[in-house]
């Protein structure tokens, strides 16, 4: 039986040229991980690898011992993650309601989903455009939740955020993670936040000028 | 060098079978020389406050109350009196998400020119002071990193020399080291003698730089006063909630939702979430007129 866990070896990744070179991370059932670093070190681009939403140069990716061989919608163990992303807007469909967007997975849980993360009926049948980036993320959270990842990655998930939701959200990961074991890597350029959130923060450093 | 004086603005948007109430009988006077920082969740009203003053609302606005700038009153004001004499000349305003509001098929440099052009700027001294060097302007919107495009936005806002400058959620995804900087260059207007309205979530940032913070709920203002006291010491739960949520307090949220602006309760529109609540609440408090001002019953 191999450990469970999720983990980046070597990774070399970007977009034409190299952004990252040679990162390695582990994220441990249960933990969870920060990954800090200026604008442009790469933050995202190791995120998306790790979420299997981008090819690497070079470097494994691991999923509880199995190797991952292909990326994007050839990935086999894409729903083992879940991703959250900076900017709600651009990840919901517009045309959804939250409820579908919250079905979208493939669930028959959205009330359930949606008591997880505070949306109230009304709030449901409404559309992007009409609820706040606060709630829109609520909903990516209870999409992100349907198929009870074994792995979330939330990428600066509480830049558009009050403080009030960002703690809010937060604590419902927290949540998760107590009932399933999951694991998390947390991404953001708030040290204050991680320093409170995360069990253990890598940082990424600077890039290099080109 | 003029106040601008909010005086008990309100707006409403008129939708099929529905009034949302998004700004509801704010008032607030801003001096040359000041920073007021207006924060609140988002969707509690503060961009449509700033879209009021600049005349950005969609038609199916309705607004009350007035907004005094000197002696122009700008909720009155017609398009072309504030294309020509206010927006840009006497207030400036830096958009949320810049990147998205520059013309993708132009340089920066084009669009600063243009604007500078019009409002009988310097780009170059713009350019300059935004901390922008002269590669950057020729580069083209979708080149230009998240720090790069608020810098153009701010170079495009400050090329006309408007003595107010309104920011709305300029901090937003830039990281600590670019914040800072951007904040210490609206402290530099501010204490040029520039007024700054800075909208945001960011409570950090808003007690960076601000004199006076303004909380707002539910299209109202709750709390203003000095900057250290209103987040040091507040007077409203509401406003003592959000600075405890922050991670380096309590790290709790508030519990609850915000209201509907399309249902917004006849009483406190905070009630409902707040743990001091008691039958009083039910009838709307007032902001009281003191410096430190609070809109509650039963204030902390």
């Amino acid at each position: 039986m191999p450990p469970p866990v999720l983990t980046g070896t070597g990774i070399t990744a970007g977009y034409r040229h190299p952004v990252v070179t040679d990162v390695s991370l582990t994220v441990r059932p249960g933990q969870t991980v920060g990954l800090a670093g200026p604008s442009g070190s790469g933050k995202s681009t190791v995120a998306r690898v790790l979420a299997l939403l981008h090819k690497p140069f070079s470097g494994t990716v691991e999923i509880d011992g199995e190797t991952v061989t292909g990326y994007r919608f050839q990935a086999a163990q894409r729903t083992r993650i879940g991703v959250l992303f900076q900017q709600p807007r651009l990840s919901v469909d517009p045309r959804f309601t939250l409820r579908q967007a919250i079905a979208e997975p493939g669930g028959d849980r959205v009330e359930e989903l949606a008591d997880l993360v505070m949306l109230t009926g009304d709030l449901l049948g409404r559309r992007p455009h009409e609820v706040s980036d606060g709630q829109l993320q609520r909903a990516c959270l209870a999409r992100a939740l349907a198929l009870e990842p074994r792995y979330l990655i939330c990428d600066e998930m509480t830049t558009m955020l009050d403080a009030s939701t960002t703690a809010a959200l937060v604590g419902v990961i927290r949540a998760y993670q107590e009932r399933t074991g999951a694991g998390v890597l947390a991404i953001s350029h708030d040290a204050t936040l991680l320093a409170r959130w995360a069990d253990e923060t890598v940082r990424l450093s600077a890039p290099p000028p080109r | 060098m003029v106040n601008l004086e909010i005086d008990r603005v309100s707006v409403r948007f008129a939708l099929k079978g529905a009034t949302v109430e998004a700004v509801n009988d704010v008032s607030l006077r801003i001096r040359p020389g000041e920073c007021v920082a207006l924060v609140g969740e988002s969707g509690c009203g503060k961009t449509v406050l700033a879209s009021a003053l600049l005349g950005f609302l969609p038609g199916n606005a309705e607004t009350s109350g007035s907004a005094r700038l000197g002696d122009v009153e700008l909720l009155d004001a017609t398009d072309h009196e504030l294309a020509t004499t206010i927006r840009g000349r006497q207030i400036g305003l830096i958009p949320q998400s810049p990147a998205s509001h520059l013309t993708p098929v132009r340089t920066a440099r084009s669009q600063l020119e243009e604007a500078a052009r019009v409002l009988d700027g310097d780009a170059a001294r713009a350019a300059t002071r935004a901390g922008l060097a002269p590669e950057h302007l020729d580069r083209y919107p979708h080149e230009l990193s998240g720090g790069m495009a608020q810098r153009v936005a701010n170079a495009l806002a400050l090329v006309g020399d408007p003595w107010l400058l309104i920011a709305d959620e300029p901090t937003t995804g830039l990281d600590r080291d670019l914040v800072d900087g951007l904040l210490d260059e609206f402290r530099r207007l501010v204490d040029d003698g520039h007024a700054v309205l800075l909208i945001t979530h960011d409570l950090a940032a808003a007690h960076r730089i601000a004199d006076r913070i303004a909380v707002m709920y539910a299209g109202r203002i709750v709390e203003v006063g000095p900057a250290h006291e209103v987040l040091g010491d507040a007077k409203h739960p509401y406003a003592r909630g959000l600075a405890n949520a922050l991670p380096e307090r309590d790290f709790l949220p508030i519990p609850g939702q915000p209201p509907l602006l399309t249902n917004l309760p006849d009483g406190c529109a905070f009630a409902p979430r707040c743990d001091q609540a008691t039958a009083i609440c039910e009838e709307r408090p007032v902001l009281t007129d003191d410096e430190h001002a609070v809109a509650c019953h039963r204030p902390c």
